[in-house]
């Protein structure tokens, strides 16, 4: 064989790499080569990616123009990112509200500002608790999905009949420490058999608890994890290791199933309440259908009667990444999203709240959530919260998660546990405005 | 005829030269790079010199993530070699059906790595666990497996043991080549089973084991899929939390791909050390043939 021959098939070789490179491109980008492709990354699977493609289909059905391809993709805000960075983005990415000042700082987003000022949705559109932290940095990145806001649920017989009702229920964080004390049931060897509440169960907001002592993670300069107020919440985490045993806790706890299904400890009877969000809701009528259950708004401090009615608030968010291919087209598809019927048909199939300031009455009416009124209320409420907006928030978190394993494992102090994380994120959050912020 | 020859050879070796160029060499130099500069994957990338690494120095979960994978190391790598070869021995005694055997201690290594996490998530669940339950019959309360601290790293080295078996395959294959006349001059000289193995089946496959020991030096230093699994971030407290998790998280959650590549680069030179320790200390051990 020839150095031309070798050459030859060696050029042949790359050519059929790159036209497979190329077919895909084409097989995925314009799956519709009469209207425009937009690619839609979503996070959803099951009930809730259906609910998304029933909006899909009848976006596509109203469009002539327009071609939306829905496709639902595990770890959606990695990919999203690496997609990005790779120049062929998601013309539209469904990600979570938390991640928008870190994808912003990382310049991955497309300004949304201007169009939707141009579409009239404005901050009187929605309730000011999800408009808010759509903005950062005084531009507007992202258009909600579905949102949530979280409540107390509560397991009526599970607890006394003087408290199962919402009205009767203790309203401050003393109070559910009593009824704590006088519902929880340990087997005879000490094992806990039922949990009046645990703060570690499902465990997912660590980071929010001091916010319901009314304290802040972040002041919007500088990081405050060992606030007075923080260190109250671990010092009132830290009493259910005391009361229950921390040992005894991990034993209990690594016997809970997933919470979507039927092995939930509160669906279970594990525990008689529990902080959780709107959609808790959809998976009792899924997987324990008929069973009682009741929501109220998590308590407050008994010295803090200001925060009563705080809820900590959430939302799924529709972006456009930057490079998309599509930007004018993809945004046509978040503003369908966005209208009120649309809005209200997504949010009611996936049992959760609207994030807009007009909600029909039906919504309320033919929800499926008998308490959806309270978390429209808890959402619209000026105690509501939502996380900081700070692009170490990944990093802020997983530090809050550590320190509140330390407090309930009772290896570190609420005192120590919060100032040794305070101490890592300062650092981290130095070097990010150093390497991030100020280029 | 031989510049020919070379030619046709150097044909045959493309497709790997074409692999080992894209998806080796240019990503380890490009990650040496990288590891200088600041980068988020989605803006350009600044030279910061030896920023990263002397942050690293300076940063306190790379130590902890650093410890929990060297405490896992020299845990797993000891107990994975005594069961490999005590099975290997047991597996090349003549008994009937032994090619059944044989398989059935290797199947387990073929379970993917995130399935086998998902199993012992239920071996060890607090509540319903085989562990558990076999530890209450004989009277024993046992730890929290998956949720105490102190245990978290010995629930994932006795795991290791699950994945042995290719192991003990290497030894299997060693122990078949053990000549039979030594055995022979072994016991003419009075040897009892216990002296035999000491005296001539480990010497004899002295170099399989280090083969397998600094194979598994490797492969531990780089535990990811099972405690990514069954310990999310490291939970709880981080004592689950191992450098390759670290690394990953610096890389694809926090989009510090630099202090990532800087990460993977002190692991390269920790991996490196280890081996070049185990071949120092083997010297005096290891016994070749055409010694």
């Amino acid at each position: 064989m020839t150095a031309r021959e070798v050459v030859g098939l060696s050029a042949a070789a790359l050519v059929m790499v790159l036209a497979s490179i190329a077919g895909d491109r084409a097989v995925t980008r314009e799956g519709r080569p009469d209207k425009v492709t937009v690619t839609y990354w979503e996070k959803w699977t099951g009930d809730e990616a259906k609910e998304m493609r029933k909006v899909v289909d009848a976006f596509n059905a109203s469009q002539d123009k327009i071609f939306v391809q829905y496709l639902s993709i595990s770890g959606v805000d990695t990919k999203t990112m690496l997609a990005t960075a790779g120049g062929n983005p998601p013309d539209v990415a469904g990600i979570w509200l938390e991640q928008i000042a870190q994808f912003s700082d990382a310049k991955a987003l497309t300004d949304l500002t201007e169009m939707a000022r141009g579409n009239g949705l404005n901050s009187d559109y929605y309730i000011k608790g999800y408009w808010d932290p759509l903005n950062y940095r005084g531009k507007l990145w992202a258009l909600p999905s579905t949102p949530a806001s979280i409540a107390l649920h509560v397991r009526p017989d599970l607890v006394p009949a003087d408290v199962a009702t919402p009205e009767t229920f203790p309203q401050t964080i003393e109070g559910l420490d009593k009824l704590v004390d006088r519902i929880s049931k340990k087997k005879p060897g000490g094992d806990l058999e039922m949990a009046g509440f645990l703060p570690s169960n499902p465990g997912w907001w660590n980071w929010s608890w001091g916010m319901y002592f009314g304290g802040k993670l972040f002041d919007g300069e500088n990081l405050t994890l060992d606030s007075p107020e923080n260190i109250r919440a671990y010092k009132w985490i830290s009493s259910y290791a005391k009361r229950f045993g921390a040992k005894e806790v991990q034993s209990f706890q690594s016997g809970f199933g997933t919470f979507a299904s039927p092995q939930d400890p509160f669906m279970q009877g594990k525990v008689a309440t529990e902080i959780n969000g709107v959609w808790k809701g959809s998976y009792i009528r899924v997987y324990k259908p008929g069973l009682k259950w009741f929501a109220v708004p998590f308590p407050y401090p008994e010295d803090r009667p200001d925060l009563k009615g705080h809820s900590h608030l959430s939302q799924d968010v529709l972006t456009i990444p930057r490079g998309s291919k599509h930007p004018k087209e993809a945004f046509e598809f978040i503003r369908f999203v966005q209208r009120q019927d649309v809005m209200e048909g997504l949010c009611k199939g996936h049992g959760k709240n609207s994030p807009l300031q007009k909600v029909s009455e039906a919504f309320f009416t033919t929800n499926q959530n008998k308490f959806i009124r309270l978390f429209d209320g808890l959402a619209r409420s000026p105690r509501a919260f939502n996380p900081p907006q700070i692009g170490i928030l990944v990093q802020l978190r997983s530090e809050m998660d550590v320190a509140f394993q330390e407090v309930s494992t009772e290896k570190k102090t609420p005192e120590q546990a919060l100032h040794d994380a305070q101490q890592r994120v300062t650092t981290l959050w130095t070097t990010y405005k150093h390497q991030v912020l100020n280029r | 005829m031989i510049r020919r020859d070379a030619r046709v050879g150097v044909l045959f070796a493309l497709p790997w030269i074409f692999g080992f160029l894209i998806f080796l060499a240019y990503p380890l130099i490009a990650s040496l790079l990288t590891s200088f500069t600041s980068f988020s994957v989605l803006r350009p990338p600044t030279f910061i010199g030896l920023q990263n690494y002397n942050e690293l120095f300076h940063d306190q979960v790379f130590y902890q993530s650093l410890t929990n994978t060297l405490l896992y190391v020299l845990g797993a790598v000891p107990l994975t070699a005594i069961v490999a070869i005590g099975l290997a021995l047991l597996l090349n005694t003549k008994v009937k059906g032994m090619s059944i055997y044989r398989t059935l201690f290797f199947l387990p290594t073929l379970v993917p790595m995130v399935a086998l996490g998902t199993l012992f998530l239920w071996v060890f669940n607090g509540d319903y666990g085989l562990f558990k339950q076999a530890f209450l019959k004989v009277g024993v309360t046992p730890p929290g497996w998956l949720t105490d601290p102190t245990w978290s790293k010995w629930t994932l080295i006795l795991i290791s043991m699950w994945g042995c078996g290719q192991a003990m395959v290497i030894y299997l294959a060693g122990l078949q080549d053990v000549p039979v006349s030594l055995y022979e001059a072994a016991e003419l000289d009075g040897a009892k089973s216990w002296a035999k193995t000491m005296h001539v089946t480990l010497p004899m496959i002295s170099p399989v084991i280090l083969f397998n020991v600094v194979m598994s030096i490797i492969g531990s230093l780089q535990i990811f899929a099972v405690p990514y699994v069954m310990f999310p971030g490291g939970a709880p407290a981080r004592s689950a939390y191992f450098y390759t998790s670290y690394l990953y998280d610096n890389a694809f959650q926090y989009q510090r791909m630099g202090y990532a590549s800087a990460m993977g680069w002190v692991l390269f030179l920790i991996t490196l050390a280890l081996t070049l320790i185990a071949l120092k200390l083997s010297e005096k051990h290891v016994h070749y043939e055409s010694n």
